[in-house]
């Protein structure tokens, strides 16, 4: 169900100007293989989050493109090099078309 | 097939916890024979990455033997300045004994300054697991890393 999809991300509110800092992303869903079948033995048709884009101030900076092989609630993490400060924008992309946004702030000196 | 050889070494030290996981692995995995083999995951490797892979500068951290297969974080680091002139496009993951060999790719930038991730995947049975890195330069590098899985993921 959609509604009880939801994204968490961990990400440093500030950060010295150039450190290299880790982004951890979750974002709790089924991960529906398309392998498994229910009690009558028809398959459970795939779903799952097929790609998470991360922008900052608008500019791609990291993408992954998942495939049923990643756990339910898929966990991801990155890093990123804080040039200036800026927002950066997380977007995860459901086997249905719907999309999840998550944004966060970083605050560079 | 290098299976047989292995069972003798797992049964001799079973305790009864390790039996009926063995039991539950059997159980989970009998519906699809593991339809990815070594082939068709170099296959999808080839079909991701142009360049021919060398072995090196590609870092497959994970446990030596995951307890459960629905969720095995793997680390892959790959060492790279990157720099605007010098860094990692991107990582490719397979898998050679899972239902399918793909498990993700990620595409990186400069921005990263570092080229490392992390995730968490299913795991069928026992495996390896397999990076590739392509540079910005178009060469192309990758590792391969062994992981023994008690309970297979995936299958439910």
């Amino acid at each position: 169900m959609a509604e009880d999809i939801k994204p968490r991300i961990r990400v440093p509110q500030s950060a010295k100007k150039d450190e290299i800092i880790e982004i951890k992303t979750l974002i709790s869903h089924p991960m529906e293989s398309g392998q498994r079948k229910d009690s009558q033995g028809k398959t459970i048709p795939r779903k799952i989050i097929n790609k998470m884009t991360v922008a900052f101030n608008g500019k791609p900076v990291f993408e992954a493109r998942l495939e049923p092989a990643i756990s339910a609630n898929p966990y991801l993490s990155f890093f990123l090099k804080c040039t200036q400060s800026g927002s950066l924008e997380f977007t995860w992309t459901d086997d249905d078309g719907s999309t999840y946004k998550a944004t966060q702030a970083i605050t560079v000196s | 097939m290098s299976e047989p050889l292995h069972l003798p070494k797992r049964q001799s030290g079973l305790n009864r916890r390790q039996a009926v996981a063995a039991f539950g692995a059997v159980a989970a995995l009998t519906p699809f024979a593991a339809a990815a083999s070594p082939e068709t995951a170099k296959k999808a490797l080839s079909d991701l990455v142009k360049a021919e892979p060398k072995a090196g500068k590609v870092q497959i951290k994970t446990q030596e033997i995951a307890e459960n297969g629905n969720t095995v974080p793997v680390t892959i680091a790959v060492d790279s300045p990157m720099t605007d002139k010098d860094y990692v496009k991107a990582i490719h993951v397979v898998a050679d004994r899972n239902p399918q060999p793909g498990v993700a790719s990620f595409m990186l930038t400069p921005a990263n300054g570092k080229a490392e991730v992390q995730l968490r995947m299913r795991m069928a049975e026992t495996q390896n697991i397999i990076a590739v890195a392509e540079m910005s330069d178009g060469t192309a590098w990758t590792a391969t890393r062994e992981v023994k899985v008690t309970i297979g993921g995936c299958g439910g």
